[in-house]
C-alpha cells in the first residue's frame, strides 16, 4: 500500500488547517453560505436532512487496518455509530457538526486519509477495481497509476473550479468491475505490441443523461499519462458550459462537440503540453510502483473442506481467484437480507480491520457495490475467517445476486431525493430471501437511486430502480437490460412507475418472466438482451 | 478611470512584481485583435486566450475577468498566456476571494484585484497555503514528485 | 400555514422556528404568515440559522404540525430506515406519520 512521505503529509495537514480556518471564518461570519459551500464541499462536508454529513476518500478503494480502525472510531465519536460505504468508494458519516469537521479530517489526517476533493466541481476521488492487484486476470496493478494520479489531481490550480464534478477511474484488466466506462475518464491500462499504455475513454456519467464514454486514444504511453489527462481537462474546462448544471459535464461537451472534434482538440492541446514539462519524473512511478509490490505470499493448501454447506456458499459466492493459487479475495457482505446496504457500525469497521490485519496482509477494499474485499487470503484460512465474520453478521453469502442491492441514500438521508431507497432494498432483499429464490436467480444486479442524480447506478442495473415524485407520493420507475461491466449497457425504462408495493411485485414479475424464458445457464441480463423488453412488459403492464 | 473595462491601480490589492503598474483601460478581446495598438486587454469568461498568443510582445496587461469565482475558464487562460511566454502583468479581477489566491497566483496570475478588499492577514496565510506542491505549472516551482528525487 | 425551518449553522441540527426562537421539535413551528422573507434573512445573517426556508405546513387537531412535503416530515421525525434515531425512538406509529 501507498505511504505518506513527509511531502504528502504535509499536504494534508495544511489542508485540515485551510478548512479550520474556513470554518471558523465561517462561523464568524467572514465568509457566506455561497461563499462557505464550495469550500466545504471540497472537503467532502454537505448539508443533508438530518445535519452534515462527511465524506471520507478511500482513494482507489484500498485502505489498511490501521485507517479502518480509525473510520470506526469516529463513527463512534463523532457520528453516531455508523458509516456508509458508497458506490464510489468513500464512506460518508450521516450525523457530523460543522464545529467538529476540522477535529474529524485532524483524526483522519493521523492515519494519511483525508476528505480532500470528494465533492465540489473538481477532481474527485480516483476510483479503481477492487481486487487491483490480486485478482488472476490483471496485466498489471492499476493502483500506482491511481496513487500518481491522486498526488496530481489533489490541488490542481488549474482544475479546482471545473464547470462540474469530475470521476476518473483506472482498471488494468479485461473484465471491468469498477465501472470504468461511466466515468468521466475512464482508463485502462493494456499491452500493445508488448509495450504497456493507457487506452482512454472520455465522456461516460450517470445522471440525469447517462451516456457511455467513447474511447478517445487507444494507446498513451505510460510515461504521458499525466499530459494526456491534462490535456482531456484543459479542453473541458475552457469549454465546458456553465450556464446550465444539468449541460456542464464533460459527457455533455463530448456529444455536442463530437467524439472526433473534442479528440481533435485534445491531440492538439497534448502535443502542446508535451513541451511543458507536466509529467512527472519517470523515477515517481517506479518509486509508487515499490508501494505496491506484491506481499509475501506463500504455498499453502488449493482447495478446501466443503462439508459445511453454508461455508461452501459463502465460498462459491463471495470469493474470487487470486493471482496466487493459494489464495482468494473474499468478499465481507454489507448487503445482509433487511438491512441497509452499505452501512457499517463502528464495531463492524474495527472488527473488519483486526481480519484483515489477521487474514489479508492488513489490507482492504471498498467495492462500488458496498461491500468490502479482504483481498489476499489464504485458501487455508478461509474458514476460520467466515467462522468469525458470521458470527457478526457479516457472513451473507450474496455476492452479485438479487440481495446484493445497491441503495443510494435517498430519501432518509438525502436533500436531493424524492423517495426512499433503503426500504425497498430492504423489502426486495426480504422478499427473495423469504422466498428462497436467491441461488436460482443467479447473477442480479438490482440498483436503487432516490433520484435522477443517480448515485445508486440504477442506469446501470440488471434491474434498475429510480424514486420519482408523483403528486408529492413516493413513485419508483423501472427499468431493464443495464450493466456497468465490460458489457456495458444503459438500462430502458419498462413503462408507467408503480408505488412502493407495486415496484416490488414488479421486480418478483421480470425475475419470473426470466426464470420461465431461461436458456442454460444464461443470467438475467442475458434473457433480457436475447428476448427484449416485450415479454417482461407484458407481463407487467399486459 | 474613464474606460469603464479595466481596475484601476488602487484596486489592485495584491501584486507580486517590481514594475510600474499598468495604468491604462483595458481592451475588450475582439478589440485587441483589430487595434494594433492596444497594450492591455481584458479577458471574459467566453474568450479564447490562444487569440492573443500572436500580440503578446506588445502587451503589458492582461486582465482575466471572473464575473464569478466558481468559473474556472480564467485559470486556463492565465496558464495558456504564460505558456506562450506572456511576462507582462497578469491580473486577476472580479469576484475573487481569498481561498481562490493560492490557485490563481499558480496559474500565473501575479496581480488580484478583487471586487471587494480582503482581509490582509486572511490573504497572506492563503498565499502561503502549500509549502510545496503536486502540479507542474507556470509558477516555476519545482514539484513534489521533482524533489523526491533530486 | 406557513413555517421557517433550517439548519443549525454549528450543529447541523434540523431546526424549526417558534415565533420567538429555534426549536428541534417541529411541534414547536409557528405560523410566520407574510414574515417568513424577513425572519429568514434576519436570523442567517444573525448566523443561527444555515440555508433557512419557507415550507407549507397544517397545524391538526391535536395542535401537532405537519409539513406538507413528505421531505420535511422526514426532516421533523429522522431517517425512517433507522427509528432508533429518530426524535421519536420509542413510537413505533412516528413512522407512518411520515408516510
Ligand atoms: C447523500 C448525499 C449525496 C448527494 C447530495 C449527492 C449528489 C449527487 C448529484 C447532484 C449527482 C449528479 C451529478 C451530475 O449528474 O452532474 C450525483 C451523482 C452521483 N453520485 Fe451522488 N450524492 C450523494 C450521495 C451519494 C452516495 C451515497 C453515493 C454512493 C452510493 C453517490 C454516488 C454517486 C454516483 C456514482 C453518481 C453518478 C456519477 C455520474 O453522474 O457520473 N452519491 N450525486
Ligand atoms: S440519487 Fe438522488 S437521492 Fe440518491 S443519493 Fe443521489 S442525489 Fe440523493
Amino acid at each position: 500500500m501507498y505511504k505518506y512521505d513527509t511531502y504528502d503529509q504535509a499536504m494534508v495537514d495544511a489542508r485540515v488547517e485551510e478548512f479550520r480556518d474556513q470554518a471558523r471564518r465561517r462561523l464568524e461570519g467572514k465568509l457566506t453560505e455561497d461563499q462557505f459551500k464550495p469550500l466545504r464541499l471540497m472537503n467532502g462536508l454537505y448539508l443533508q436532512l438530518h445535519a452534515y454529513m462527511l465524506r471520507v476518500a478511500i482513494p482507489y478503494g484500498t485502505l489498511n487496518s490501521a485507517q479502518m480502525t480509525v473510520l470506526g472510531d469516529i463513527a463512534d465519536k463523532y457520528d453516531r455509530g455508523y458509516g456508509h460505504f458508497t458506490t464510489r468508494q468513500n464512506l460518508q458519516y450521516n450525523w457530523i457538526k460543522l464545529e467538529d469537521a476540522a477535529d474529524i479530517l485532524a483524526d483522519l489526517a493521523k492515519v494519511e486519509m483525508h476528505a480532500i476533493q470528494t465533492s465540489g466541481n473538481c477532481i474527485r476521488n480516483i476510483s479503481s477495481d477492487h481486487f487491483a492487484g490480486a485478482s488472476h486476470d490483471e496485466l498489471i496493478d492499476p493502483r500506482p497509476y491511481a496513487e500518481l494520479l491522486r498526488q496530481w489531481s489533489s490541488f490542481h490550480p488549474e482544475f479546482t473550479y471545473l464547470p462540474r464534478k469530475f470521476k476518473i477511474c483506472v482498471i488494468a484488466a479485461e473484465k471491468d468491475r469498477a465501472a470504468m466506462r461511466l466515468h468521466d475518464i475512464g482508463i485502462q491500462i493494456v499491452e500493445q505490441d508488448g509495450a504497456i499504455g493507457a487506452r482512454f475513454y472520455v465522456g461516460g456519467g450517470m445522471g440525469r443523461t447517462p451516456m457511455i464514454a467513447p474511447m478517445i486514444r487507444e494507446f498513451v504511453p505510460l510515461d504521458q499519462l499525466i499530459t494526456y489527462a491534462e490535456a482531456c481537462l484543459r479542453v473541458y474546462n475552457r469549454h465546458g458550459r456553465r450556464d446550465n448544471k444539468y449541460k456542464a459535464r464533460i459527457k455533455i461537451l463530448v456529444h455536442e462537440l463530437g467524439k472526433e472534434e473534442y479528440t481533435r482538440q485534445v491531440e492538439e492541446e497534448f502535443a502542446h503540453m508535451l513541451d511543458q514539462g507536466v509529467e512527472p519524473p519517470l523515477a515517481e512511478i517506479e518509486r509508487l510502483r515499490t508501494f505496491f509490490a506484491p506481499p509475501a505470499f506463500e504455498d499453502g493448501p488449493k482447495t478446501l473442506d466443503r462439508s459445511d454447506p453454508d461455508f461452501a456458499l459463502w465460498v462459491d459466492r463471495n470469493t474470487h481467484r487470486h493471482r496466487h493459487d493459494s489464495y482468494v479475495s473474499a468478499v465481507i457482505s454489507l448487503k445482509p437480507v433487511g438491512g441497509i446496504p452499505g452501512d457499517a457500525t463502528g464495531d463492524q469497521m474495527r472488527l473488519m480491520a483486526k481480519l484483515a490485519r489477521a487474514y489479508s496482509f492488513d489490507e482492504l477494499r471498498i467495492m462500488h457495490t458496498q461491500n468490502v474485499v479482504l483481498p489476499h487470503v489464504k485458501i487455508a484460512d478461509l474458514h476460520a475467517l467466515w467462522t468469525e465474520l458470521d458470527a457478526a453478521g457479516l457472513g451473507a453469502p450474496n455476492l452479485d445476486t438479487i440481495e446484493d442491492i445497491i441503495a443510494c441514500p435517498g430519501l432518509d438521508y438525502c436533500s436531493l431525493a424524492n423517495a426512499r431507497s433503503i426500504p425497498l432494498a430492504q423489502r426486495i432483499s426480504e422478499r427473495f430471501a423469504a422466498k428462497g429464490k436467491t441461488e436460482e436467480l443467479g447473477e442480479l444486479k438490482l440498483k436503487i437511486s432516490g433520484c435522477i442524480n443517480a448515485c445508486g447506478h440504477h442506469h446501470a442495473g440488471h434491474i434498475g430502480i429510480l424514486g420519482v415524485d408523483r403528486k408529492g407520493k413516493e413513485n419508483f420507475q423501472l427499468s431493464l437490460g443495464g450493466s456497468e461491466a465490460e458489457d456495458v449497457s444503459l438500462a430502458k425504462i419498462t413503462g408507467p412507475g408503480f408505488d412502493e408495493d407495486g415496484v416490488i411485485d414488479a421486480v418478483e414479475k421480470v425475475t419470473d418472466v426470466y426464470l420461465g424464458a431461461r436458456e442454460g445457464d444464461e443470467r438475467f441480463l442475458d434473457t433480457y438482451r436475447r428476448i427484449g423488453m416485450a415479454p417482461f412488459k407484458e407481463a407487467l403492464y399486459g | 478611470m474613464d474606460n469603464p473595462l479595466g481596475t484601476s491601480p488602487d484596486e489592485v490589492q495584491f501584486r507580486f512584481r517590481d514594475d510600474e503598474v499598468v495604468d491604462h483601460g483595458t481592451v475588450t478581446v475582439d478589440a485587441c485583435c483589430d487595434q494594433t495598438n492596444a497594450t492591455a486587454v481584458r479577458i471574459e469568461p467566453g474568450d479564447d486566450a490562444r487569440e492573443l498568443l500572436s500580440f503578446l510582445d506588445r502587451l503589458a496587461l492582461v486582465e482575466v475577468n471572473f464575473p464569478s469565482f466558481a468559473d474556472g475558464r480564467g485559470y486556463s487562460a492565465a496558464r495558456i498566456l504564460r505558456e506562450a511566454g506572456y511576462t507582462g502583468e497578469l491580473r486577476a479581477v472580479g469576484d475573487i476571494g481569498v481561498d481562490q489566491l493560492s490557485h490563481l497566483r499558480r496559474c500565473g496570475f501575479d496581480a488580484f484585484a478583487p471586487d471587494h478588499r480582503l482581509d490582509e492577514e486572511d490573504a497572506a496565510r492563503a498565499f502561503a497555503t502549500w509549502d510545496n506542491v503536486y502540479q507542474k505549472t507556470v509558477d516555476g516551482r519545482p514539484t513534489i514528485q521533482e524533489l523526491r528525487h533530486e | 400555514m406557513k413555517v421557517l425551518t433550517g439548519n443549525d449553522l454549528k450543529t447541523g441540527d434540523v431546526i424549526w422556528w417558534t415565533g420567538s426562537d429555534w426549536s428541534r421539535h417541529v411541534d414547536d413551528a409557528g405560523d410566520v404568515g407574510d414574515e417568513g422573507e424577513e425572519i429568514l434573512a434576519r436570523e442567517e445573517a444573525a448566523r443561527r440559522v444555515n440555508v433557512p426556508y419557507i415550507i407549507e405546513a397544517s397545524r391538526e387537531d391535536d395542535g401537532s404540525v405537519r409539513p406538507a412535503h413528505i421531505k420535511d416530515r422526514v426532516r421533523a421525525l429522522g431517517p425512517t430506515v433507522r427509528p432508533d434515531l429518530t426524535l421519536k425512538p420509542k413510537d413505533p406509529e412516528a413512522l407512518d406519520w411520515i408516510i
